[in-house]
């Protein structure tokens, strides 16, 4: 990014802002915004145990999912269905670590994770074919599939694979041999690294490679792009699209096999949208991803922390994260008009 | 002071910079009642930025307007159109699914604003998507002058235009200067100019050069003052070295290319040969199914009957560079990339060393003359005629046996007109089959060794000579004498 300095200025004066929104007005509500920062900060950098156990597994899937956002966006398409991606994902994998305990952890956790990333894919399979065939747009059909999935997550852990026990609305725990190395004590495991390893991969392919390069063109020029006779737009498309819900499915199946080890219903606080601001915040860049995901990972790590120590509602954080969305927003629209009143198109 | 009659608009002394650019230094311009005013330039010499001002879309750093002889500040299109300002602009501002009257009732609704002109032979219940370019272009006027206007401002009306719009639309506009209305028109057509000014300002880099009566003006002084010296010649001639020993370099045969959109025929059983050499023009009115041949010939559209046998590599250069042509948010290389696709000076083979590839950027600014910082610079910030050299410049860059060209000189400017001109010339001189279509027709004539026409997607070879009137008769259909 030519403008680092200034997107790191300005995230983080946005970031600054939201704080300080979200100390007012705790201050105007009766809470002590002393002790709900100190949570904030303690609960998610304050020490090892913050940082691993809780702000990196927040921010896993939110990077994971921010870089599928960015796959499918960057080529002009636009997923809003992370969401019921996710979930298929993480169906998928539950449903295979249920059944894999006979093999070793060198096969089962890959076949899991392969599982998700194919119950992913195929749950943003049906918006392509809607879009390839009858044009319609997968901003309503990939978002209409998270209530979908949603209710077929209940179905699920209430029927098929509910636990043995048939208590509660879960799934049984997932073989050992399926479930994620993680740090000995802690809850940070092995799928970091992948998340890690594939925004670099996705940052290679942007800026290095020619399939990166047409997804590029695709997307900002999808007329000269396909004028070119060199870039096959309609396949850079459904490829795109079907990666960005492959990521999404892959972040349910870490989840299932790295966190929770079990399908429970209300398995994403909402990660498939929250990363959606992550990806924007960073303007689909690959690198820029990993620290807004880690950004707002940390928020969500400190907001459990502030509910737990100072009583007051995690989703008070939402404050911070609004305000550092719309701020971004509005300065960028405005660094865009200034640029469109400055240069009328050469013509003069 | 003499007793002159009031100007209608009044610019005096505007100053205007983006950032360190100097758009305008100081201007005056002055448009008096009951006239038309060509407004004369090179791309980027203010013209534009001018009339903004005068419309309230561009403030002026210094400098005072007035209209009727009364001082005004002009903040906004609004105070504009108060003031009885109007200002088409270069592109359609209609809403395609209403009708025409519909579409004049959003712009203001004033019926008495000599409109009528400009809505001649225009069903006011007819949607605005099934109007001709010219037939809109004319409902953008009338609908200026439905809000109240007296004062026209038209950037470049007649880009899009085919030579009996052209007609149409500036007979529209004396009219409208006959009834006491005055118009600045904005153009970069001498023909135009002479065929319906009154008074002429040039303005050269952002300076006015030249202002008064058209009277005791020419073609030469006009040129002079736009460009500060002798024009570059648009008729050299080209040795004739096309060679029809050589076998073709595109052949079709009763191909059928089916049509790209609704309102177009295609292309219906058509044939023609091209030899290495040879510039065979087009000449078509927009929508006629020319498109479709030239972007079959490009290999981008697919006959569905006959035969288009083409020889590669085949290099297009589409009609509108800012969509077709270039992707403006990318850079100079990536654009080059973009036309190039995977070009063994770059691929290796998943990886794109963009090195390499600026580097073959750098080469083509070098030899094309396109400036531009660098091969890093955004397209977005070069100009129409940088853009069109670049475009051209990375087509014959491949190489190319067969070069297909739609409106290669639209928006630009004299000069880079007569620049592209010597390029396809000297294209063609080196062995390469050219094909292109202008919707300006002079510039078909101009350049083309052999001429077809288009017509609701029939194809004919015209014999010589490649007469203005006759082949203008073609292009609408009238079967010949």
């Amino acid at each position: 990014m030519k403008s680092l300095p200034r997107f790191l200025l300005l995230t983080g004066g946005a970031f600054v802002a939201g704080l300080a929104l979200l100390g007012v007005i705790l201050a105007v509500l009766g809470y002590d915004p002393g002790a709900a920062f100190r949570a904030l900060v303690s609960g998610s950098l304050g020490s090892w145990h913050a940082l691993s156990s809780a702000t990196l597994v927040r921010a896993t899937p939110l990077i994971l999912l921010g870089l599928g956002f960015s796959l499918a966006w960057r080529a002009g398409g636009l997923n809003i269905g992370m969401e019921g991606q996710f979930l298929a994902g993480a169906i998928v994998a539950t449903w295979i670590g249920l059944h894999v305990g006979a093999l070793p952890g060198a096969v089962a956790q890959p076949l899991v994770l392969l599982g998700a990333v194919a119950g992913g894919a195929a749950w943003i399979a049906l918006p392509i074919f809607l879009r390839q065939r009858f044009g319609v747009l997968e901003v309503i059909s990939t978002l209409l599939l998270n209530f979908v999935a949603e209710a077929l997550v209940s179905w699920m852990v209430l029927g098929p694979m509910q636990e043995a026990k048939r208590t509660y609305p879960q799934s049984d725990l997932i073989a050992v041999s399926a479930q994620l190395a993680h740090v000995p004590g802690g809850r940070l495991h092995a799928g970091f690294v992948i998340v890690i390893l594939i925004a670099i991969g996705a940052h290679l392919l942007f800026h290095r490679t020619m399939a990166g390069f047409q997804l590029r063109a695709t997307g900002l020029g999808p007329v000269a792009a396909r004028l070119s006779g060199r870039i096959p737009v309609n396949r850079v498309i459904i490829l795109a699209l079907l990666g960005s819900g492959a990521l999404a499915g892959l972040g349910g199946g870490m989840e299932v096999s790295g966190v929770t080890y079990a399908l429970y219903q209300n398995l994403s606080p909402g990660y498939g949208f929250t990363a959606i601001a992550v990806a924007l915040l960073a303007r689909g860049e690959p690198i820029a991803i990993i620290g807004t995901g880690l950004l707002f990972g940390a928020l969500e790590a400190g907001a459990g922390a502030m509910q737990r120590e100072a009583g007051i509602p995690a989703v008070a954080v939402a404050i911070v994260q609004a305000t550092i969305i719309i701020v971004v927003l509005v300065a960028e629209s405005i660094g865009r008009r200034r640029l469109r009143t400055i240069s009328p198109a050469g013509a003069a | 002071m003499s007793r002159k009659p009031e100007a209608a608009l009044e610019l005096v002394g505007i100053r205007k910079n983006f950032g360190s650019v100097q758009a305008l230094g100081g201007a005056d311009f002055v448009l008096h009642p009951g006239t038309v005013h060509a407004l004369l330039g090179e791309n980027g010499a203010g013209k534009s930025t001018l009339m903004h001002v005068a419309f309230g879309m561009i403030a002026a750093d210094e400098g005072v307007i007035r209209v009727d002889g009364h001082p005004v500040r002009i903040d906004s299109p609004r105070d504009a159109r108060r003031l009885g300002v109007g200002m088409v602009h270069q592109h359609f501002t209609s809403v395609p699914a209403l009708t025409v009257r519909e579409n004049l009732d959003l712009a203001g609704g004033r019926e008495d604003g000599g409109a009528a002109g400009f809505l001649s032979g225009l069903d006011l219940e007819a949607r605005v998507e099934e109007l001709s370019v010219g037939q809109k272009q004319r409902l953008e006027v009338a609908k200026a002058l439905a809000t109240g206007a007296r004062i026209l401002l038209l950037d470049e009306p007649t880009a899009v235009l085919v030579p009996s719009e052209i007609e149409e639309l500036l007979q529209a506009v004396r009219e409208f200067a006959a009834s006491g209305g005055s118009a600045v028109l904005i153009t970069h057509k001498l023909d135009e100019v002479f065929a319906v000014a009154d008074d002429v300002t040039v303005l050269r880099k952002g300076v006015v050069t030249l202002s008064g009566a058209l009277q005791g003006e020419t073609r030469e002084s006009l040129a002079k003052a736009m460009i500060g010296e002798a024009p570059p010649s648009a008729t050299i001639s080209r040795l004739a070295t096309r060679d029809l020993q050589l076998p073709p370099a595109v052949t079709i045969q009763d191909a059928t290319v089916p049509p790209r959109d609704a309102r177009s025929p295609g292309l219906r059983k058509a044939s023609l040969v091209i030899h290495p050499g040879e510039i065979v023009g087009v000449a078509a009115v927009e929508g006629n199914g020319q498109r479709e041949l030239m972007l079959a010939v490009a290999g981008i559209l697919h006959a569905s009957q006959g035969v288009v046998s083409v020889e590669q590599p085949t290099a297009l250069i589409p009609e509108d560079r800012a969509t077709e042509g270039l992707i403006p948010a990318m850079s100079v290389v990536e654009n080059v990339v973009l036309g190039r696709g995977k070009d063994a000076a770059w691929s290796r083979g998943a990886w794109l060393d963009w090195q390499a590839a600026e580097r073959v950027g750098t080469d083509i600014m070098t030899r094309f003359d396109v400036r531009a910082p660098g091969p890093r610079a955004v397209i977005a910030t070069l100009s129409g005629g940088n853009q069109q050299k670049l475009v051209l410049g990375r087509g014959l860059s491949t190489q190319p046996r067969v070069l297909v060209v739609e409106n290669p000189t639209r928006g630009l400017d004299l000069r880079a007109t007569a620049e592209m001109h010597q390029h396809l010339r000297s294209a063609a001189a080196g062995g390469v089959a050219v094909l292109v279509h202008s919707s300006d027709l002079d510039e078909v004539l101009l350049l083309a060794d052999r001429v077809v026409v288009v017509c609701r997607g029939e194809l004919t070879e015209l014999s010589p000579p490649f007469e203005r009137g006759r082949v203008g008769q073609a292009m609408l259909g009238v079967p010949p004498a």
